[in-house]
């Protein structure tokens, strides 16, 4: 229940291609909860958490998009100051190599949404779960 | 002039004689060599249906895997002791093909490359540099019995030892220097670091071949150099270089038609096209005792013209190549076949992914990009995966290839497709047309 579906996008680095992009989604009334964007001059990858990530994948997909369906985990933090450098040491301590995070806020519990992923996801749920560090069901963020 | 009588031959004499030896070669191929009787048999055509020179387009054409199925000597209609020496062309797209050579056909070659180099504007006073490599490859071997024969004096240094070549053109005198275009460039520069002064070196003429060339790059050849460089044109097939031999008008290439036939075709239709048209080139051997080759499609593109140069020679010129009727691409003098790289895109991907070769040459230097759509199996949500997918295509492709290649991941569907759905495989923007 806290394996968020994360969708991954190939775009190529081209002007106009992450508009077209979110465009697409925006006009079929996918809404976005987070993105991240990791780009090379190239190519990019782009990382989105959507209300509807089935539904999404689909879409893009019938527009010939390269979509894959990536797990990810989100840790529900204070938005305060330190608490995600905090919940950094822990990954540091424990020697979790983290792949990629990103962030975005809850307006609604003014809590912050840490989006973490790691090579091995089940060792990173269990150790923020011995750390009590508290994670987000997945409904959750999808629902937000 | 070397051979007057045959340079300045009347066309109507030249098609006579070329009639004459067409009826005789047809004949022995027919009688000598099983392949021909089969093909020629299949085809309801016999020697004695070849009354005038047109009637060679009732023949079947010849292709390089005809001749590759004939692989190493089905093609040879002598006795194997009468062949002193064999060549090879590369073995890139399968088996090679071997070309055999009996002494007079050793002798024939000598004879039209020394009338070649004569057209160069050279005698058996000068001295020829021939970097051209010496082995199975024809072009060291070809210059060679053709310096031979006009009595000059050779230099079999073949490729490479750039700094020494150098050391020897200005220590030995040389007067021509004979090169492919890409290695002569380089040679160039080289000389030029190295501080020679061509104005004073006395080089007399330059003979380049066995790749493709612009205009651009002969200038920058006469440039460097400070003498007219001359285009020569051949194929292993057929015989090796000499076939064609630019004269100091350098307006197309002088064939030597009492050697061989040249033909234009449609490529797609296997018509015959008239004096003046591009097409491909199609030759036959006239007189060659080892291994007669009859109407062989050589892929080349060129146009023939045979109006009398201001030469004087009424010998049939053939243009400058400028591309090939397959996929097949030269870059930085190397062949490269389409499928070759699709043998490399195999092993990163299952499923062969869509591509695009892209050749240009943004300033001397051939540069080649392979355009490869990324795909489920290719893509990966990690960055540094990514790259490493694009470094593994690359060193695959380099691997088979045996040049660097530029890699990049492009979206799906992003190559334009024809109406048909097909990816033109092959673009050449480096402008040799």
């Amino acid at each position: 229940m806290y394996k968020i579906t994360q969708l991954s996008i190939f775009l190529e680095n081209k002007r106009g291609n992450l508009y077209n992009t979110l465009n697409l989604l925006a006009e079929n009334s996918i809404n976005i909860r987070a993105l991240s964007l990791a780009d090379t001059t190239e190519f990019g990858i782009l990382r989105l958490v959507v209300q509807d990530p089935i539904k999404a994948k689909k879409i893009l997909e019938e527009h010939w998009y390269i979509v894959k369906n990536t797990p990810i985990v989100g840790a529900k933090l204070d938005d305060t100051s330190g608490r995600l450098s905090s919940v950094l040491k822990i990954l540091n301590d424990e020697e979790i190599d983290l792949e990629y995070i990103y962030a975005f806020t809850h307006e609604k519990t003014e809590k912050a949404i840490l989006l973490l992923q790691a090579e091995d996801l089940d060792n990173l749920i269990s150790i923020l779960n011995a750390y009590k560090v508290p994670l987000v069901p997945s409904e959750e963020v999808y629902n937000l | 002039m070397w051979n007057e009588e045959i340079e300045c031959m009347s066309r109507e004499d030249i098609f006579e004689l070329q009639l004459k030896k067409l009826q005789a070669t047809v004949k022995r191929a027919f009688d000598k060599i099983p392949f021909y009787t089969e093909k020629y048999t299949n085809a309801n055509v016999f020697p004695e249906d070849i009354e005038t020179l047109k009637d060679i387009e009732k023949l079947p054409f010849l292709t390089k895997d005809d001749l590759r199925a004939c692989y190493p000597f089905g093609m040879f209609a002598v006795d194997k002791k009468e062949i002193i020496e064999v060549h090879s062309s590369s073995g890139t797209t399968g088996k090679p093909v071997v070309s055999g050579y009996t002494q007079n056909d050793i002798d024939n070659w000598g004879e039209i490359v020394a009338r070649g180099l004569t057209m160069m504007g050279l005698d058996a006073d000068d001295i020829i540099q021939n970097t051209h490599g010496y082995g199975l490859f024809t072009g060291g071997f070809g210059v060679h019995y053709g310096a031979h024969r006009l009595g000059a004096t050779i230099i079999p240094i073949s490729t490479g030892q750039t700094r020494r070549q150098i050391e020897i053109m200005a220590d030995f005198g040389t007067t021509c220097l004979i090169f492919t275009p890409s290695y002569g460039i380089y040679l160039g520069e080289v000389a030029k670091e190295e501080g020679i002064d061509f104005d004073n070196l006395g080089l007399k003429a330059i003979g380049f071949g066995a790749e493709m060339w612009t205009s651009e790059m002969r200038d920058r050849i006469e440039d460097t150099f400070k003498t007219k460089a001359y285009n020569i044109y051949g194929l292993t097939e057929l015989m090796g270089p000499g076939l064609g031999i630019e004269c100091s008008a350098q307006n197309g290439l002088h064939i030597a038609e009492d050697f061989f036939y040249p033909e234009i075709i449609d490529s797609n239709t296997g018509n015959t096209l008239p004096e003046g048209t591009h097409g491909e080139l199609v030759l036959t051997n006239l007189e060659r005792e080892s291994m007669p080759v009859i109407r062989f499609r050589t892929k080349d593109l060129t146009a023939l013209h045979y109006d009398t140069c201001e030469c004087g020679r009424t010998l049939a010129r053939m243009e400058r190549i400028t591309g090939r009727s397959d996929d097949m691409i030269k870059v930085k003098g190397v062949a490269v076949f389409p499928s070759q790289i699709e043998k490399a895109l195999l092993n990163v991907s299952d499923i062969e992914p869509h591509y695009q070769i892209i050749v240009t040459r943004p300033d001397i230097m051939d540069e080649i990009e392979i355009k490869v759509e990324a795909s489920e199996s290719l893509f990966s949500d990690d960055v540094k995966e990514m790259m490493e997918v694009k470094r593994k295509i690359s060193e695959y492709i380099q691997n088979e290839i045996g040049i660097s290649v530029n890699v990049s991941l492009v979206a799906p569907k992003s190559i334009p497709r024809s109406t048909k759905g097909k990816i033109q495989r092959v673009i050449d923007k480096r402008n040799l047309h």
